[in-house]
């Protein structure tokens, strides 16, 4: 029998290597995937304690966040199109009109 | 079902085996497999430098995720997880990759700053942080009683609580992929009148 601990354990490590990703790559569709990254470890932990406490409420809300994660997938990989149209590139830092 | 669903069980271990002490089981040795593998794909994913190398790491954990959902009985969710994670939603990344001409490969090279090496410690600190909250808690996690976990994770049980006690939710939901549609179709178009 595996403890819930481990199952954490392994969540919050997913997780952490997707903040990485997000705050070290310059690719903005690298970062976006870092994210899906995390939205994923984040569903490993909702099923884990559904699964452990014997409530279906967690894996209903797995199933609201994939509806979440597509949406934001679809309108996010748009901004990209759009973006690269405008600049020719994807690398965040050439980026930068919203900065100050 | 009845029967595809005891095999699954036979295959991941999941019907009581009570073992003593530290055996090693199949579960143990599966769990600690997909563990790995999807910590190592994540690390390859973050580490690529071609996009189109991150998405196909990110497929694979997506897939030891989809296993690591059926040791915890979740199998309707690990049904979904590939259906939806590696069949759609990567299947997007890969088109935007292919439509977006990255050009040259000499330019996908990023150079490494003190900044994100001090990104990347603040991140490794969130882990602690996160470690120490498991490890420091007084809490009691709850122990697994797989006859339950087996019952709430059918595609049965998901769609009676999802179409009874989650029903407004699910409907809004419909919504928000109607306002994802609109929206995608807008910032894609070529020109906006």
């Amino acid at each position: 029998m595996i403890p819930l601990e481990h199952y954490l354990i392994l969540s919050a490590i997913t997780f952490v290597i997707g903040a990485v990703g997000v705050v070290t790559r310059r690719n903005a569709i690298i970062v976006f995937m870092s994210i899906e990254l995390m939205l994923n470890s984040v569903n490993l932990t909702l099923v884990a304690f559904s699964s452990y406490m014997g409530d279906a409420t967690g894996q209903v809300l797995v199933f609201f966040v994939m509806t979440v994660a597509a949406a934001e997938a679809a309108v996010g990989l748009a901004i990209i199109i759009a973006l690269f149209r405008n600049k020719q590139t994807v690398n965040i830092d050439e980026i930068n009109i919203l900065k100050w | 079902m009845e029967n595809a669903r005891r095999w699954v069980n036979s295959i991941i271990g999941c019907e009581p085996r009570r073992l003593s002490g530290h055996s090693v089981t199949f579960e143990t040795v599966l769990f600690y497999g997909l563990a790995a593998a999807s910590v190592g794909s994540a690390l390859m994913m973050v580490t690529r430098r071609s996009p189109v190398m991150s998405a196909i790491w990110l497929i694979g954990n997506f897939f030891a995720l989809a296993g690591l959902y059926l040791t915890l009985q979740a199998q309707f969710i690990a049904v979904v997880q590939i259906i939806v994670y590696a069949g759609a939603i990567m299947v997007l990344f890969l088109f935007v990759i292919m439509l977006l001409n990255l050009g040259d490969p000499k330019k996908l090279i990023e150079k490494i700053s003190y900044t994100k090496i001090i990104a990347a410690g603040l991140s490794g600190g969130m882990l602690m942080e996160l470690l120490a909250i498991l490890g420091f808690s007084d809490v009691r996690l709850p122990e697994q009683n797989v006859d339950r976990a087996i019952q709430i994770g059918t595609v049965e049980n998901i769609g009676k609580e999802m179409f009874t006690t989650f029903l407004f939710p699910f409907e809004i939901t419909s919504v928000l992929l109607l306002a994802a549609i609109v929206g995608a179709v807008i910032l894609a178009k070529r020109k906006i009148d």
